[in-house]
């Protein structure tokens, strides 16, 4: 429990009502980091940001300050001529360095805001290079930040590199499909949360091809040498194959709905050009979303859940049944990328408390709509969905909810101050403790852990406002 | 070992001290494209100056990338107003980026005023403003006159320079502040300090010094900083510089306008501290009671902090530190300090030091010393390999650096929560440096146990392309 601390700054000493023009403490990130996050799951691959210096190392340290490893991300430094005379002179230096530096196998790049303004052209920057250079793999995806968020960067760089490695002109070698193979774009989720994926789908016995896998490189262990480019990553000889895949998988309510409008996600690709069967489902959390995730496993897969997950699930709800008093019509508030809050108050509504308010940075359009096709429909009354949000605007109204807890991500730890409530930390970024990359959120093991962090802050919150201090619950 | 190969192109700006080569430092230069340098950019270098300004709103125009990342990140204090731990950003959408954010950056000001009533406003023009042509400056007067507050535009467009050009435009900020001061009146025994941010509270150990000689603090300019302050700095008699690389710029335009002198100085390591306060005493020689209580002061807390220093200096005798800081000066102060703990240095490097840095630094190093400018992780983790360091001292990009490595780390940059100025600073150094060597975790990590049975490896030559 934080003691709470009347602030004569904090945005609760709003004067006015009326809505404002400034962001005020952002609930988001830029496109370009959701870029850099995803290109850092591809084995050997190094993301280069194709703009001013200030943006990737800024990139890097908030990185650096969640995964507690070293994130190397170069830039392509523009100066004040290549600003006005276009950045192609830049970027072919930045190449060549950096595949001097490091031999990477692949360079993956993002245009930041300054590039995508002034127009470089980089595709034709790109294919000039790849005239008379014999080195990685070029991929480029176009992140101009003033459209979108972080997140949209991270599924943009997936599909980009699908798209890369999957030409629509590819021709299939002719090979019969022997053994099933899933490609699973799991969006952006923690290294435990790829690292139990991994586990599933071993013990379901089915190969699979994460993209991006970043568990190892961002959480390695300590180094005997030094090491230019981390191991792990998603193989770019499996990207390669992906359009042999029996199945791709996609997790995010809000991915689902955009590729449905038309977003060129990495499955809607594979499935456009190589039929691929695509399945789409909310990130598994809690036992509802887990259920249908192991369901369309079993299915795609035709073999029967591994017993172990069975017995997860059974532990999972009776925890849940040992803790329902805690917890029931308690009000939470969740922020934090749209997939993220969507999935959260799923599981938070199943364990009987009220997500009263679910709110994040991202403008995608389809945030109301995931969460009122995800959310019971007696619990969807009693929340207040907003999109677009920053942290100030998210006070005020979180403010007039007396919520019981805020969920979300260390960004919002002021605001829980001043609230005077507990935060649960989980999602991106976590910089003010540590381990937040090994939180796991997804699964029945998942929920298990989520479960019991939130009961027993609960409880926290219940024993130290207690006058007697029992110390039996 | 596998070799770490440095490119051509950054040659010039690695020097070993004890080589043949001649010392022709190159620095002062744009960092090479493709080259994952340790440093941020014009906006960040502004941001860092202007930051502990509590008082003051501080709006980013431009998208919101460059706010998000620099929100509340670092540990400069404020005794009251907690306004500039806020993260204001005009969050520019692609219609702004067609048609101009002007509109939006007047709209978002007057509400933003509105609603905090800062002291003044400072408005940081970020890389996309400067390419699409806002007239930042215009918008500033007519909201400065609508609201009757400063308005002040930082032109710190990432891309038109280095850091070093954002705490020109910093410094150009704070004159404009300084300079409403109609009529500045000298006063007796005063002085401003400066380049103080006042991390951890750092501020306020260095101002509790300079009361007890007998000196009126005039401003800080922005350690705990407040718009008032910074209005009356004009009224000091001697303007007393830290961190030499950020505010520099300021104290000459000072000494030009009202004809205050200033001086170096640096607050880090005893010696350097005492340093400081002598020779701001002498400055003021006129009082001599001002000399006797300085000798009072510094003696008394010279005794408070020896023992402490002399119990860990058995432990760190003969330890070798690496060091990666953004200005060289902090560097000398440092390479003093470990001195007193025993330590010694065997990598200096700094973001944006300058020639004259460079040539100083060179003489305070043993023989064999690297001397890094604007160096990225890869030299970074060659060096403090190849001289195998016990420490690295550095800030959060170079953390994980040394801790892959198996090496004890400090943080030495303006996220850090600790004071580490003055003598109590000292103590506070010696305590975290002291905890992070020793700890026994250095013999679990591969590199390190591997080490106790192979020899250290030798030099690898720079590595030649076409
Ligand atoms: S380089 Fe430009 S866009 Fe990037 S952080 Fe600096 S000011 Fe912002
Ligand atoms: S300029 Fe764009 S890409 Fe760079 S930090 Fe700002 S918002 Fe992000």
């Amino acid at each position: 429990m934080t003691p709470h601390r009347p602030d004569k700054n904090s945005p609760d000493s709003n004067r006015h009502d009326k809505p404002y023009t400034a962001t005020q403490n952002a609930c988001k990130m830029c496109t370009p980091l959701g870029a850099a996050l995803a290109f850092q799951g591809i084995e050997r691959c190094v993301p280069l940001l194709h703009g001013s210096q200030g943006c990737s190392t800024y990139m890097r340290r908030y990185l650096i300050s969640h995964f507690k490893e070293p994130v190397d991300i170069a830039s392509s430094n523009f100066t004040e001529e290549t600003a006005v005379f276009g950045g192609g002179a830049n970027l072919k230096l930045a190449v060549e360095n950096v595949a001097r530096q490091y031999s990477p196998d692949m360079i993956g790049i993002a245009t930041t805001c300054l590039s995508e303004t002034i127009g470089d052209d980089v595709p034709m920057i790109l294919s000039e290079l790849r005239n008379n250079f014999k080195g990685p793999a070029l991929v480029h995806v176009s992140t101009p930040s003033y459209t979108g968020t972080h997140m949209d960067g991270f599924h943009q760089a997936v599909a980009a590199v699908v798209d890369r490695f999957n030409p629509a002109h590819k021709k299939a070698p002719y090979k019969p499909k022997k053994k099933k193979c899933i490609n699973l774009f799991p969006g952006m989720l923690s290294n435990s949360d790829i690292r139990h994926l991994k586990e599933i789908f071993a013990a379901f016995g089915i190969p699979v091809s994460i993209l991006p896998d970043y568990s190892d490189r961002l959480e390695g262990p300590s180094w005997q040498e030094y090491q230019a480019i981390q191991e792990g990553g998603t193989p770019i000889s499996a990207i390669k194959k992906m359009d042999m895949g029996t199945h791709s998988l996609e997790l995010g309510s809000v991915l689902a709905l955009s590729a449905e409008k038309g977003f060129s996600s990495a499955g809607a690709l594979l499935a456009q050009r190589f039929q691929v069967p695509c399945t789409r489902l909310p990130i598994p959390m809690g036992v509802k979303a887990s259920d249908r995730f192991f369901e369309a496993l079993s299915e795609i897969t035709g073999k029967p859940v591994p017993k172990r997950y069975q017995k997860q699930k059974w532990r999972l709800v009776d925890a849940y049944v040992d803790g329902n008093k805690y917890v029931s019509r308690k009000r939470a508030v969740i922020y934090g990328e749209e997939d993220f809050v969507v999935s959260m108050a799923g599981f938070l509504a199943e364990i009987g408390i009220i997500p009263v308010l679910c709110a994040s940075g991202g403008r995608s359009g389809y945030f109301k709509q995931a969460l009122a096709e995800h959310l019971p429909e007696t619990v969807l009354p009693h929340v207040i969905i907003q999109d677009d949000m920053d942290f100030a605007r998210m006070e005020k109204t979180a403010r007039a909810l007396s919520p019981d807890l805020v969920v979300g991500n260390s960004k919002g730890y002021a605001m829980a101050r001043r609230l005077s409530v507990p935060l649960v930390r989980v999602g991106f970024p976590i910089h003010d403790r540590i381990g937040g990359a090994r939180i796991l959120h997804i699964g029945y093991k998942g929920a298990q852990q989520l479960y019991d962090t939130i009961v027993n802050t609960l409880l926290r919150t219940r024993q130290t406002a207690s006058e007697v201090g029992y110390s039996y619950m | 070992m596998s070799s770490i190969s440095v490119l051509k192109a950054r040659e010039k700006q690695i020097f070993t001290k004890g080589e043949e080569a001649p010392f022709e430092m190159s620095c002062d230069t744009k960092s090479l494209a493709g080259a994952v340098s340790q440093r941020a950019c014009v906006f960040c270098g502004s941001r860092v100056v202007l930051y502990p300004i509590a008082d003051a709103l501080h709006l980013i125009h431009g998208p919101i990338g460059c706010a998000s990342y620099t929100w509340d990140i670092r540990g400069a204090l404020s005794s009251g107003p907690q306004l500039h731990r806020m993260s204001f950003s005009t969050d520019l959408s692609e219609t702004d980026i067609i048609y101009g954010g002007e509109q939006k950056l007047q709209q978002a000001l007057l509400e933003l005023i509105d609603q905090y009533t800062p002291k003044a406003a400072f408005i940081y023009c970020t890389c996309i403003v400067g390419i699409i042509g806002d007239d930042v400056d215009a918008v500033c007067r007519q909201v400065e006159e609508e609201t009757g507050i400063p308005v002040i535009p930082v032109h710190s467009e990432g891309f038109k320079g280095t850091k070093k050009d954002g705490y020109r435009a910093a410094c150009d900020a704070l004159f404009n502040l300084i300079r409403r001061n109609p009529a500045p009146a000298p006063l007796p025994r005063s002085i401003n300090i400066l380049g103080e941010f006042n991390i951890g509270g750092e501020t306020w150990i260095i101002k509790k010094y300079y009361e007890a000689m007998g000196i009126n603090v005039v401003s800080v300019i922005t350690g705990d900083g407040r718009v008032d302050e910074v209005m009356q700095a004009g009224n000091a008699a001697l303007n007393v510089v830290q961190c030499s690389g950020s505010v520099t710029h300021l104290a000459q335009k000072m000494e030009e306008e009202y004809g205050i002198p200033f001086i170096r100085v640096s607050y880090f390591g005893i010696e350097d501290t005492s340093d400081a306060l002598y020779r701001v005493a002498e400055f003021f020689k006129d009082s001599p009671r001002i000399m006797e209580k300085t000798r009072d002061l510094v003696k008394n807390e010279v005794n408070k902090v020896i023992p402490y220093l002399e119990t860990v200096k058995k432990d760190l005798e003969g330890k070798k530190a690496a060091l990666y800081v953004g200005g060289a000066f902090k560097a000398f102060s440092l390479i003093k300090a470990l001195k007193t703990i025993g330590m010694e240095v065997i990598l200096a490097g700094s973001q944006t030091g300058t020639r004259e840095d460079y040539e100083i630094l060179k003489e305070m190093c043993n023989q064999g010393t690297v001397i890094l400018d604007d160096a990225n992780p890869l030299e970074l983790a060659k060096y403090v390999m190849e001289k195998d360091a016990d420490l690295f001292i550095g800030g959060v990009k170079e953390r994980p650096i040394a801790y892959k490595l198996g090496i004890g780390f400090c943080d030495h940059n303006h996220e850090r929560k600790i004071p580490l100025v003055g003598f109590e600073g000292m103590e506070n150094f010696a305590r975290e440096v002291h905890e992070t060597v020793t700890s026994p975790v250095w013999d679990l990590v591969p590199r390190r146990a591997a080490k106790k049975s192979s020899p250290p490896a030798g030099k690898e030559k720079a590595y030649d392309t076409p």
